[in-house]
């Protein structure tokens, strides 16, 4: 059970008293799924399905669809149970509620994160199929007038042998929709299965490839202002004043109003808004800034992980095991700021309804908490603050905010503009990298100790970083006596057996806002952790893949990875002059992944030319789109390892601005990957984060065989090319 | 300032500041969506058009340039080759956020146009300018190759 669950003793009451289905729940009929306008009748059978006497089947899916594939993937579930067409299904984002559309895995709440989607859902969609079934052939039977039991449904057509009757899903759409739902339907046994595991074409690649998706940029309202917001450049600055004299004389430019978060600027059109921003002249009120440069903030850091910090996970006795080990090694790490860089940088709309409600549209990945934001900031009651989901350009975290400062700003925004025209916020790519929110600067020291015979007897890891998650609603649950459950994560345990361990941490807080980046905490212990391993395993002589899998006793699934990746990629076979093989296994949001990658050195830098991956998520409910998962978090991850570090320059001022300065891995640079997904009966876990931990560590223990030097600081552009 | 262009096969007459973006013509004024903004200044590739048959980075063409030019967009994007570019990107579901993808479909439609059968080192330098955070280069690889061998016959 997530900690969260505790928060609320009604709310989980509720939600077990309840069950899966939602009954009762009328749902907007307004509402459509993407291509399919369609205005015919749509009946909700609960709150996840929805079949029209079109024959459409809509599937209502809770997690946002930035990439990752929840609108295929959930569809798919209920597909298979209601044995369906695949033809015949839709996908559209559902409307905030964090009772109804709760996330179980992610808190208790309507959070789209941590790889959760699928291993929320994969029970909760089926049954919600197999309802819809059962009521489709209820209905059908008492047409009929035979019994339901003697009733076949087969890719959307129900069908009667007896009376050699047959009819599709909308025939029966009106009348099922009259029945009771019901509460614990039979589902199909894995061998019944018709989608899952087998995998079927998203439902979104047609319309993302002829410009028909609809993004919240997209999103156009009649009288529509659209806004832009200078921000401050140091972290922790305010306005202190500004002169908007040149701004309001470029044409089309409405208004100049300052927020909590700066100054915006609205425009008839974007470029008016942007023209005028530019012209903007703005002091800065900068006593609660912070000042220091990232290097200072690093440093900080690295003095942190000089001593042990709050225990987040210890065994044994290490600092005796240290002091007895016949050989030690010691190392310190530093990983930068990172940026998410989504594509569409954030951007919203909103509009005030007819009723005096408020209508927004944004990439939102909580949308409980950002309808709370908008009903704050605009004085709205909760009931009367829509929040319509869109597709979204990315987001590897960075739409998830648990304070939902992104969605207040747009809400300001809108009332700044007086509160009744419709506003569009955009933030530029400029605001997007300048913005904040980035992925904690964090320090590590790690000791570790090997016997005369080369096994490792000793462990001991001290981490330093930011919290995201004090002062936000999850601090209670992720931070506990000193320890930040998102930064130690992947590092407070290890699957390795080692007698004497320790893991300890620093949480060092300063004005620059961080937040949860692609496999969070992931990202630096999974790349300290993998290269220490490596470089402890080599010290003592051991094979690195022999020597992890002989560690692994517990950690059978993660092993099983290993042993699969070692084979597709032939370790230890001899390998073209100049290239070398790295290994590294990370378990991550309850998936395991292993990855080898094949690497030489080009003009001082890594070039990867092949990267393995094998991948434990459980039952594969879409095998490409797990394997696209793949190749995308280590394409993103390589990016990072390889170019990425927000710095922050003389003044605190940050330095990086576009996509010139904050490089992005392009396709010149992409590895081939090829992927296997370990065969399970297991239940589903998440794809979306963990393929991206692996590939940094990867990388670095092959550049280490390369040039006999670790890799210890990133990015690997300034340790290698420095 | 009036500029009149075609765009899509349709003769469009807007009347806007001179220094606005193609871009912002596009999507503000003639509601032509498909075609994204990232980063406004030619680095990421998500805003590719056609501009006489060519591809062009919307976001930093002004409109005064383009005074009887032709511009295509993904919208209007049509025949042999698009469609087989198209027909590609579904068959190794090659999208995930999609935002970039209008632009990777225009400069796939562009290479294919006047090489059918590009090599990796032709793909990289064509698709050099496009950036696809979600890393879909291993897909749009595939079914560039995919689309021109199918264009080949």
């Amino acid at each position: 059970m997530s900690p969260l669950d505790t928060i609320s003793t009604s709310r989980r009451a509720f939600l077990t008293g309840a069950g899966a289905l939602m009954i009762g729940v009328t749902l907007p009929m307004k509402t459509r799924a993407q291509g399919a306008a369609s205005d015919v009748a749509s009946h909700a059978y609960n709150a996840f399905v929805r079949v029209g006497t079109d024959n459409l089947v809509t599937v209502i899916v809770k997690h946002i669809e930035f990439g990752q594939g929840p609108w295929t993937g959930l569809a798919t579930l209920v597909a298979d149970e209601m044995d369906a067409a695949w033809g015949q299904i839709r996908a559209e984002h559902a409307p905030a509620d964090n009772d109804r559309y709760t996330n179980k895995v992610s808190g208790g709440m309507q959070i789209t994160g941590g790889s959760t989607a699928m291993a929320d859902s994969f029970l909760l969609m089926r049954k919600a199929g197999a309802a819809a079934k059962s009521m489709l052939v209820s209905a059908a039977a008492d047409a009929w007038g035979v019994p339901a039991g003697e009733i076949s449904v087969e890719r959307g057509i129900i069908s009667h042998a007896g009376s050699g009757q047959s009819a599709t899903f909308g025939t029966f759409a009106e009348a099922a929709a009259t029945l009771d739902v019901p509460q614990e339907p039979s589902l199909k046994t894995p061998d019944q299965f018709i989608y899952i595991g087998k995998g079927v074409p998203k439902l979104d690649t047609a319309s993302k490839s002829n410009g028909a998706a609809i993004f919240t940029l997209d999103v156009y309202k009649d009288d529509m202002l659209t806004a832009v917001v200078e921000h401050a450049s140091v972290f922790g600055a305010t306005v202190a004043s500004f002169d908007d004299t040149m701004a309001r004389e470029v044409s089309g430019v409405a208004d100049v109003k300052q927020l909590s978060s700066g100054v915006a600027v609205f425009g008839a059109n974007t470029f008016a808004a942007l023209k005028g921003r530019k012209l903007l002249d703005v002091s800065w009120e900068m006593s609660a800034a912070e000042t220091r440069t990232s290097d200072e903030i690093m440093a900080e850091r690295v003095t942190a992980v000089q001593s042990r910090g709050a225990v987040a996970g210890e065994a044994g006795n290490v600092d005796v095991a240290l002091s007895e080990a016949v050989t030690t090694l010691e190392a310190e790490y530093t990983f930068p700021y990172l940026v998410h860089a989504p594509m569409e940088p954030l951007d919203a709309v909103i509009a005030r309804r007819e009723d005096g409600g408020i209508d927004a549209w944004l990439g939102s990945q909580a949308p409980g908490f950002d309808q709370q934001a908008v009903a704050a900031v605009t004085g709205v009651e909760l009931e009367k603050v829509h929040i319509h989901t869109m597709l979204a350009g990315g987001s590897f975290g960075r739409r998830a905010q648990p304070m939902s400062q992104f969605a207040a700003e747009a809400a300001e925004v809108f009332m700044a503009a007086g509160g009744e025209r419709p506003v569009k916020l955009m933030w530029t790519r400029e605001d997007d990298v300048r913005g904040g929110f980035y992925r904690p600067v964090t320090a590590h020291k790690m000791r570790g100790g090997l016997d005369a015979d080369g096994n490792i007897v000793a462990w001991d890891h001290v981490m330093a970083g930011q919290s995201f998650l004090y002062n936000t609603p999850f601090e209670s649950m992720m931070i506990q006596n000193g320890v930040d459950a998102g930064l130690v994560e992947g590092g407070s345990a290890i699957p390795y057996a080692v007698p004497n361990f320790n893991a300890s941490c620093h949480i060092l807080n300063c004005p620059v806002t961080t937040l949860w980046w692609r496999s969070v905490g992931h990202t630096h212990t999974g790349y300290t952790v993998e290269t220490f391993i490596d470089e402890l395993l080599a010290k003592g002589g051991k094979d690195v893949v022999e020597g992890r899998l002989a560690l692994m006793g517990e950690h059978q699934r993660l092993a099983a990875t290993l042993r699969r990746v070692a084979e597709m990629a032939d370790w230890g076979r001899s390998l073209p002059e100049g290239h070398a093989l790295g290994v590294a296994s990370v378990e991550s949001f309850r998936s395991y992944v292993s990855e080898i990658a094949e690497v030489s050195i080009e003009d001082g830098m890594p070039r990867v030319h092949k990267v393995w991956c094998a991948v434990d998520c459980g039952i594969a409910v879409n095998p490409e789109i797990i394997k696209a998962q793949m190749e995308g978090g280590i394409g993103y991850g390589l990016g990072a390892v390889l170019f990425n570090e927000l710095q922050l320059g003389s003044g605190g001022e940050v330095v990086q601005s576009n996509f010139h300065d904050y490089r992005s891995l392009r396709i010149s640079e992409m590895p081939e990957v090829e992927t296997s997904i370990i065969a399970s009966q297991e239940a589903p876990t998440g794809v979306g984060e963990p393929g991206t931990p692996p590939i940094g560590p990867a990388v670095a223990n092959a550049v280490r065989q390369l040039t006999g030097e670790p890799v210890r600081h990133l990015p690997m552009i300034k340790s290698l090319k420095a | 300032m009036k500029v009149t262009l075609n765009v899509n096969n349709q003769d469009r007459a807007v009347d806007v500041d001179p220094d606005t973006p193609l871009l912002w013509v596009l999507r503000d004024e003639l509601r032509l969506t498909g075609t994204k903004f990232g980063c406004g200044i030619a680095q990421c590739g998500a805003c590719t058009v056609h501009v006489n048959g060519r591809p062009r980075r919307a976001c930093v063409t002004p409109i005064a340039s383009l005074e009887g030019a032709a511009v295509t967009t993904v919208e209007g994007l049509e025949g042999e080759t698009a469609q087989a570019v198209q027909d590609a990107w579904a068959e190794f579901d090659t999208p995930q956020c999609g935002y970039c993808q209008s632009g990777q479909v225009m400069t796939a439609a562009a290479l294919l146009s006047v090489n059918p059968a590009p090599t990796d080192k032709e793909i990289d330098e064509s698709f050099a300018g496009n950036i696809c955070r979600c890393a879909t280069y291993v897909r749009i690889r595939k079914a560039v190759k995919a689309a021109g061998k199918k264009l080949e016959g």
